[in-house]
């Protein structure tokens, strides 16, 4: 990874076979990507399982798990209404995985030698079918519920003639494009973050290897930087699951009331 | 100019997309503790706007940064 003197912070997103191998045409392929989601699906099982003990008297991982499912309920009931319960389990499933994900890809697993870190959000095939299950989950409601009158979602209701014709276009390009941006969004910002880090950690050790006097100045300040933005990561993570949730629970209700 | 050399340039103009983003950060939290300090009251209500606010500035940034990334690594 920290070949001479070239920085390739891209090395870290490589989908590479654990067991089996890419060759002939072979669909069946243990991959590090499959290994890590693995890892994360039963770090959530744990945490839920651990906490679903129904007892009178909560103990506090008891209090965490139904604090989070509360604060995804709120969530949900504020954007949706009353009928938010029924789209209550997809999206704590986004938020609670999406949460995860960002989390375990942001610990400090390399220290271990044979532990290759890998993010499993920052790829886009994960955020990008997440994103795409919300918004199947739109248009079938949408339609639905509504039948073709789902369309008028594009039209706004108080509007003279001329205004609507203008528009409707706009707001069809800006539903259009939503999909995009919403799958766009946590993948990007785990990718920048963990480019960022991959960048100012070859600094330290080329700074280390150089043997001068400024490369100790390079190795502190690279150190700090590394700090501050595994902290940034740390908010970031919490905040992509966040307003991934938020967006589904408020698209999802877009659909429902129409305006 | 070599295509070398032309690669970091273009880098170096798309991070300046990272600066503009901040900006835009920075005016979202602002507005945000402008109103929230006049009416306390109110802006716990708010903090989820706030949020949607800040993710929709801070992907423009991070969108910047990555297409620096794709020209320096990728292209």
């Amino acid at each position: 990874m920290a070949a001479e003197g070239k920085i390739d912070p891209m090395h870290q997103f490589v989908i590479e076979p654990i067991f089996g191998s890419f060759g002939h045409n072979n669909p069946f392929v243990f991959t590090n990507s499959a290994l890590w989601t693995l890892i994360v699906l039963g770090t959530i099982w744990l945490f839920m399982w651990g906490g679903m003990k129904r007892e009178l008297i909560p103990g506090r991982w008891q209090i965490a798990v139904e604090g989070l499912i509360s604060f995804v309920d709120d969530m949900v009931n504020v954007s949706i209404g009353p009928e938010g319960k029924k789209f209550l389990p997809w999206v704590f499933t986004a938020f609670v995985f999406l949460l995860f994900a960002n989390l375990i890809g942001n610990m400090p697993f390399g220290i271990v030698a044979p532990a290759h870190p890998f993010t499993i959000t920052a790829q886009f095939t994960f955020t990008g079918v997440m994103s795409l299950i919300t918004f199947a989950i739109v248009l079938g409601v949408g339609f639905w519920k509504h039948g073709l009158h789902f369309l008028s979602l594009f039209v706004p209701k108080d509007a003279p003639f001329v205004f609507k014709i203008v528009i409707a276009p706009i707001e069809l390009i800006s539903f259009l494009v939503r999909p995009f941006s919403l799958g766009l969004r946590p993948f990007i910002a785990m990718f920048a973050g963990h480019v960022l880090l991959d960048v100012f950690g070859n600094f330290v050790v080329q700074a280390l290897n150089s043997h001068s006097a400024g490369g100790i100045g390079i190795t502190i300040l690279s150190l700090l930087f590394i700090m501050f933005v595994s902290m940034i990561e740390l908010l970031v993570a919490a905040i992509q699951a966040y307003v991934f949730a938020i967006l589904t629970s408020l698209y999802i209700g877009e659909a429902i009331n129409l305006h | 100019m070599d295509v070398a050399s032309a690669k970091l340039i273009g880098a170096g103009l798309a991070a300046i997309g990272v600066g503009a983003a901040a900006a835009g950060v920075g005016y979202v939290f602002g507005s945000f503790l402008n109103s929230a300090i006049r009416n306390p009251a109110a802006s716990d209500g708010q903090q989820g706007r706030l949020y949607i606010g800040f993710a929709a500035a801070e992907l423009l940034g991070l969108m910047a940064f990555a297409v620096a990334m794709l020209i320096l690594f990728a292209f």
